[in-house]
């Protein structure tokens, strides 16, 4: 029991990844009508905001103190960040400390700028392309994106730890009446459950209630009936892109103390995202969702010892590696549309 | 003429011509004495490292020390360890009088495109040498295949029990320590600090190198009295280790080692300590991990995680002895930063190399490694090694590290807890977990 709890908690977040890239994907999708392999970059870009964000924070200045030496014996620099020595020790070091959800300030700007950029610099011309063209191109981007963050930040994965009040992890087990430790969470990762969640409420309510947002639905629908009502359904798109840009970065930005982040952690998450965005029906929005929290709960599972083992003995080794790809063949057989997909969408 | 007969002489001949064109132009190019002789004035050296992938920042450091290496050859900079090294067979004037010229390849840290690049180096370059690797699977793999080519394997950074072991070879030489050196430093001060009773859990990386390291470790430990709790296997491609991590706590065990090595023990480091691990007490004790295999480029990778945890190390920017010294100074004046322990071993080798083909008076393979084989030297920052002839791996002192719990630079996040003499970590050629090996005959190509 405490280990199936357990594997449903850690595919939340996971989940939660996988939902908010997926999200965006499906708006892309849905608005555009472009495939777009280049959104995993945008969420690795959203993570490297944080390291960003982390390095501008601790520009030091130098000092040198003869009284130490560095490694070839040389006197030793001392570096003060700017920010400690504009602010007082302890507020310094507080927003030092708390740069992973600052980055969130600067994210938000960064993600509509590169967004924008690429819709109006690159995507545009591909609309009237076969799907092919664009993947090949946004997959190309996406390399290009991941060798620039590359030739920036070298190959290591660089920690960018979460503020130190969210250390640690909350016991489930004792609130359910369980033993100590028999359930264990760590608190980053609720936060970030309870972030995506909130994304995920401000997108839907976004295209729901605003004048905006139903202009966007009505476009998915229809893009040429809308257009001929005289409304710029392209500039509008434009803005949805951007939009959708912006959810994978933050999605990003806040994964960050979880993986530390690295160049190819983008495509680590593409290739299952789309899995996702397929399973839950190509431009279904809560499609995304459901199908997002559905994998990532079923690949925890799959990873657990019993379920392995369990798998083996059917010679079905690394089950926890192939689970999703199976469960997505199996969904696409029985329900080729996708969980929630509708007729029509990537059909003729 | 019978139609039977036709079929079969068809095949005959066809399989007979199709094996002569399969045959590696590396096996019948060779007008030589031996693979590769350097007919010019230049020797070329092949540096075989990963220049992308997840382990490029280990790659690119072991590019700048071959760098060095070649460039102290040639006599140029201040010479290094050149100055510190126990032989003085090497006079700064190339290789036998030749200059040192190099050709890189990337290994991308994959088996199969460092074989490529490792082949390309030896039959377009003319290679006569090939060095480099920061997995063991890619050093085993190129191994291999120097040994069928004929030219002479320098492992760089390989730590599985197996690349001096089940699969070493004649023409190939590991001047790296090896998971059953680890075990054997790191279970003392394991026993010193967390005592005899202990239940340990292991996550290993599924590849020839976690699984001796782990084998090696879980003997060390259970030996003083530890219990081996679980082990379980994770793939080297994953990045997120929760799922892992999470049964941990809940087996009961009270320790956690991490036999992985890169960016996945720095991930799943940070994973245990964000889930709490290091705060928790089980069975009356804190709970404790262990990182058998560290570097310095983890370790800051890992930031402020490593702190306390216990591991082992080839060498260590910090050591005071004059090798050390000198290499870190020549290193540190020419990039600014100290160097990695992948650095240092590269460095090593190359002169090392070197130095036997000028005691060899030749770049003959089978001269070269007799020139290795049972080669006593000091200078290079380990203390008095030796390169037992039997396995072709190099007997040292062992580092144990610590994460240092108040750094004072970004480079300083080990601190060096003991240096296990070599008599301690030393084994015998037919330990069980070397078995199975042969290191066959040198080939020179001829």
């Amino acid at each position: 029991m405490d280990s199936i709890l357990l594997q449903i908690l850690n595919g939340l977040d996971k989940g939660s990844a996988y939902a908010l890239i997926a999200l965006g994907l499906t708006l892309i999708f849905g608005t555009l009508g472009v495939v777009n392999f280049a959104h995993g970059a945008l969420f690795m870009i959203g993570a490297f905001c944080v390291v960003t964000l982390q390095r501008i924070l601790n520009i030091s200045t130098v000092k040198i103190d003869p009284s130490k030496t560095d490694f070839l014996g040389n006197p030793l620099e001392v570096k003060t960040p700017y920010v400690v020595n504009w602010f007082g020790e302890a507020t310094g070091n507080a927003i030092i400390n708390w740069s992973v959800p600052l980055a969130i300030l600067l994210a938000i700007p960064v993600m509509l700028l590169i967004g924008y950029a690429m819709e109006r610099g690159l995507i545009k011309h591909f609309y009237k392309r076969p799907h092919a063209d664009q993947i090949l191109v946004t997959f190309g981007l996406a390399i290009v994106l991941q060798e620039i963050i590359k030739a920036f930040y070298g190959a290591n994965p660089i920690p960018a730890p979460a503020p130190e009040l969210f250390r640690g992890s909350f016991d489930f087990g004792v609130l359910l009446g369980m033993a100590e430790n028999s359930v264990i969470y760590p608190y980053w990762r609720l936060i970030y459950f309870a972030f995506s969640a909130l994304i995920i409420g401000l997108v839907f309510a976004f295209l729901k209630f605003t004048t905006f947002g139903m202009v966007v639905r009505a476009g998915m629908a229809d893009r040429e009936t809308v257009g001929l009502l005289g409304i710029n359904i392209d500039r509008k798109f434009t803005f949805m892109f951007a939009i959708a840009a912006v959810v994978a970065g933050l999605a990003g930005v806040m994964y960050a103390p979880i993986n530390s982040p690295n160049y190819h952690m983008g495509m680590d998450f593409l290739v299952l995202s789309f899995v996702v965005v397929v399973v839950g029906g190509m431009g279904s929005l809560p499609g995304a969702v459901l199908a997002g929290f559905l994998l990532g709960i079923l690949e925890s599972f799959a990873s657990m010892n019993q379920v392995k083992s369990f798998f083996e003995a059917l010679f079905l080794p690394s089950i926890d590696q192939i689970i999703i790809y199976l469960v997505a063949i199996i969904i696409l057989l029985t329900r080729p549309r996708g969980l929630m997909g509708r007729k029509g969408v990537m059909e003729e | 003429m019978s139609k039977q007969f036709t079929r079969r002489g068809v095949l005959k001949t066809g399989a007979a011509v199709s094996a002569g064109l399969a045959m590696p132009t590396i096996f019948t190019s060779s007008a030589s004495a031996y693979m590769n002789e350097p007919k010019g004035a230049t020797v070329t050296l092949g540096f075989n490292v990963p220049q992308s992938g997840p382990y490029a920042d280990e790659g690119a450091d072991e590019l700048r020390a071959y760098k060095l290496a070649v460039e102290h050859l040639n006599g140029g900079g201040d010479g290094g360890m050149m100055k510190t090294f126990s032989s003085k067979a090497l006079k700064g004037n190339g290789i036998l009088g030749k200059k040192v010229a190099y050709v890189t390849g990337d290994t991308q840290t994959k088996s199969d495109a460092a074989r490529a690049s490792a082949k390309s180096m030896i039959e377009k370059d003319g290679a006569v040498m090939i060095t480099g690797g920061s997995s063991s699977g890619v050093a085993i793999a190129v191994q291999g295949l120097c040994q069928e080519a004929g030219v002479i394997f320098m492992a760089g950074l390989t730590h599985s029990n197996d690349t001096t072991g089940k699969d070493k070879k004649a023409n190939g030489f590991r001047h790296f320590f090896n998971g059953q050196m680890s075990a054997s430093a790191l279970a003392p001060v394991l026993e010193k600090n967390y005592g005899k009773d202990r239940k340990a859990y292991h996550l290993t990386a599924d590849y020839t190198w976690g699984w001796t390291q782990q084998k090696s470790i879980a003997a060390a430990t259970e030996a003083m009295g530890w219990q081996t709790v679980k082990n379980v296997l994770t793939p080297l491609a994953t990045t997120d280790f929760s799922s892992y991590i999470a049964p941990v706590l809940n087996s009961g065990a009270d320790v956690l080692v991490l036999n992985h090595y890169g960016g996945n023990m720095i991930n799943s480091l940070t994973s245990a300590v964000q889930f709490g691990l290091r705060d928790k007490q089980v069975n009356g004790k804190n709970f404790e991990i262990v990182v058998p295999l560290y570097s310095r480029l983890m370790a800051r990778g890992a930031g402020k995680n490593v702190k306390g945890i216990f591991g082992s190390t080839n060498w260590h920017w910090s050591l005071s002895d004059e090798g050390s010294k000198a290499f870190v100074k020549s290193f540190g004046e020419k990039y600014g930063f100290p160097p990695s322990q992948a650095a240092h071993t590269c460095y090593c080798q190359t002169l090392l190399y070197a130095d036997a083909v000028e005691r060899a008076g030749t770049f003959n393979p089978c001269g070269v490694a007799e020139a290795l084989e049972g080669f006593k030297f000091d200078g290079l920052g380990n203390g008095p090694v030796e390169y037992r002839k039997e396995d072709h791996q190099c007997f040292k002192d062992v580092i144990v590290v610590k994460g240092k719990e108040k750094p004072t630079s970004q480079f300083d996040v080990l601190e060096v807890v003991e240096v296990t003499p070599r008599a301690q970590v030393e084994y015998p050629v037919d330990h069980p977990m070397f078995a199975g090996g042969n290191l066959g005959k040198c080939n020179s190509g001829a």
